[in-house]
């Protein structure tokens, strides 16, 4: 079972509802960005994404583009990625870690030497957005192979005909993209959000979590109530970049978390 | 009848794949879009009445087929190879690209979408798109980076005389990539009635091989003219590359002409060299995964794609079309680049001596003419592609030549 499957189970026996965070790696630096890294377990996250800084990133709002420059600016590069995740774990090796990213940086550094050294770093999981299916041999079948969970975003988009197809190689849990739009835009409602929660669930036994669009403790509540869990990432990056000390980010973290346990 | 089995016209495969490069990597929202877009594209392909209504635009809207002119005191001046200019600067709208956004705009039609939405680098392709969409009225909005629309606000108050919203992208570094990231974002938020019209061979399939298909007309008329002209095929084809749809439209049918000899010119910028201020693709970079395709990229050793650099707007992107990339790796054509100063140099010469003005992009491509054209024997014939007029550059060549235009602050 990997951290992913353990962290589930986990949460289904203590009926609880999974809290995902996103922050940028290396937002706004290294060190504050590992820092806040460091805290998310502490304020109630199940689960961590975290974005691997890319200088297109085609499917993401103003919010998480800007968070991206400011890490590349800052210097942050892949592997400082990994050396991120390397020195999490020697405290916490239960909370999964999953890159949320492009495909990009993943195949400039090749893709076999980055799934050993990311299986190496404690890293569990990849969600690469412009890999659909049709592309799984690049990377979803390798990583899969190597032990990581490849998760797959399902959108409005993807039709019942289709469905199959998306799920056939996912693993870990299914990433429900709310809305068709980028990240940051504005949020779905939970009474649109349930029927295509149970859509899906129909065709998987894996966790569906809802994500896009949610950024206040309420929010989280009412999606994760239809769902198995919701991801805030925008709200959490916004407040990183008005300069806040982690602290202040973590208290915000913890109250979208408890948001969302409330469920 | 061409060898199935060693011919360069097959691709791409079911896959959108050209050898290793092409391919379909877009976000899940916008896969069954692309799928269906394929479906329709295929559809339409084999269907006599779209390419009827195509051909009867092509020839009363556009003014096809554009003629493949001797350009004889150029010829004369540069004292070797026989060299005709295919005119495809004489099109409505001044360029190639209308060629293919009138296939995108009847394929959105005929797929009930009503918003049109496009990425524009000099603005060319942005006032095509702005041009079709007022003949047909559909709404249009053409994604522009900010610095572009800076250096062509000609094009910019044509497209907003046309009726089309331009928006100035300003995320990232406000340039052509941007623009197009700009308007993919666009196309994931309007999945529904929106149709995305990209000006170049490249994107997820089916987008290179459908652009390539409709800018085809360019080498298919050639084809025809040189035979009727000379009574043989060319010997050279030379054209111009940023995403490369004008060479890719002059080289697709002469792929299998295997005594033609291809060449395609990317923009060198300030100089092919580890500063990376130039736009070649090919001879500057290495594959990645880009806009939906795999292709060559201008990046940094971590993947990070780098900015692109060339005194042309139309050439200032860091890719290029996978089958231009899958060309060079098999070796059928060859790529080469010019830099700012010669092409430079090629915008008066085709002024003196042709009484052309020519946009900046195909200067690059009459720059590596001029080059290789005095060693060649009179006999040797090259087609170029005169992709453009020059009518939107004047500012930006006023301005190097040192001549004051006076009032042209902002550009």
């Amino acid at each position: 079972m990997s951290r992913i499957d353990t962290t589930f189970a986990a949460l289904k026996q203590q009926g609880r509802k999974a809290f995902v965070a996103y922050i940028m790696a290396g937002d706004p630096d290294f060190e504050r960005s590992s820092e806040i890294l460091a805290g998310l377990p502490e304020a109630g996250v199940d689960i961590i994404e975290l974005g691997l800084p890319f200088t297109d990133p085609m499917a993401d709002g103003t919010v998480i583009q800007r968070a991206g420059q400011r890490a590349l600016e800052a210097g942050q590069t892949l592997q400082r990625t990994l050396d991120m995740v390397r020195t999490f774990r020697q405290t916490n090796t239960t909370t999964p870690i999953v890159l949320m990213g492009y495909y990009n940086p993943i195949y400039s550094r090749g893709v076999e030497t980055f799934l050993r050294d990311a299986t190496d770093a404690g890293i569990d999981g990849l969600i690469i957005v412009d890999l659909p299916p049709e592309e799984d041999e690049e990377l979803c079948i390798p990583a899969q192979n190597a032990g990581l969970n490849f998760i797959r975003l399902a959108t409005p988009t993807t039709d019942d005909k289709r469905l199959p197809k998306v799920l056939q190689n996912t693993s870990g849990f299914v990433y429900y993209v709310s809305i068709t739009g980028i990240t940051g835009a504005a949020a779905a409602e939970a009474t649109d959000v349930g029927p295509e929660v149970a859509r899906i669930k129909a065709k998987t036994d894996l966790p569906v979590i809802v994500g896009f669009g949610i950024r206040t403790p309420e929010a989280a509540e009412k999606i994760a109530s239809v769902s198995d869990g919701c991801v805030v990432g925008s709200a959490i990056v916004a407040e990183i970049a008005e300069g806040k000390p982690a602290s202040e980010v973590l208290a915000f973290v913890r109250s979208l978390s408890d948001g969302a346990h409330r469920a | 009848m061409n060898d199935l089995f060693n011919s360069f016209m097959n691709g791409p495969d079911e896959k959108g794949r050209f050898g290793d490069f092409g391919g379909r990597f877009v976000s899940e929202t916008l896969m069954p879009l692309i799928l269906e877009l394929e479906e329709q594209y295929e559809h339409a392909k084999t269907d006599q009445s779209f390419w009827d209504e195509m051909n009867f635009l092509w020839k009363h809207y556009v003014g096809r087929p554009s003629p493949l002119y001797f350009a004889e005191r150029l010829t004369e001046r540069l004292g070797g190879a026989k060299v005709y200019f295919k005119r495809d600067e004489l099109n409505h709208t001044g360029a190639h690209k209308i060629n293919n956004v009138l296939g995108q705009i009847i394929l959105a039609r005929r797929m009930g979408k009503s918003r049109i939405i496009a990425e524009t680098g000099a603005g060319q392709h942005g006032v095509a798109t702005a041009t079709v969409c007022a003949k047909f009225g559909l709404k249009c909005v053409v994604y522009m980076g900010a610095h572009d629309v800076k250096r062509q606000a000609p094009n910019v108050f044509r497209m907003r005389l046309l009726g089309a919203e331009v928006i100035p992208v300003t995320s990232g570094r406000g340039t052509l990539k941007d623009a197009m990231n700009d308007a993919l974002r666009d196309w994931v938020t309007n999945v529904r009635d929106t149709f995305y019209c990209i000006g170049t061979v490249a994107g997820p399939h089916p987008y290179p091989a459908m652009v390539r298909d409709f800018q085809s007309i360019i080498g298919k008329e050639a084809k025809e003219q040189i035979m009727e002209a000379e009574g043989r095929l060319p010997d050279t084809l030379i054209a111009a590359i940023g995403g490369g749809s004008n060479a890719m439209g002059l080289f697709y049918p002469f792929l299998d002409d295997k005594d033609v000899g291809i060449i395609g010119v990317e923009a060198g910028g300030k100089g092919v060299d580890d500063k990376m201020e130039h736009c070649a693709s090919l001879t500057g970079g290495r594959p990645g995964v880009l806009h939906g395709n795999r292709t060559y990229l201008l990046q940094d050793d971590d993947g990070q794609i780098l900015e692109g650099y060339s005194i042309s707007a139309g050439l200032d992107y860091p890719g290029i079309g996978p089958e231009h990339s899958w060309l060079h790796d098999t070796g059928r054509a060859q790529y080469v680049s010019i830099t700012d100063a010669e092409a430079l140099q090629a915008f008066t010469l085709s002024c003196e001596t042709e009484g052309i003005i020519p946009a900046l992009e195909p200067c690059h491509a009459l720059a590596h003419v001029a080059k290789i054209a005095p060693e060649l024997p009179a006999d040797h014939l090259i087609i170029m592609n005169m992709c453009g007029r020059g009518d939107k550059d004047i500012y930006t060549v006023a301005k190097h030549l040192g001549f004051d235009m006076g009032d042209t602050e902002g550009r």
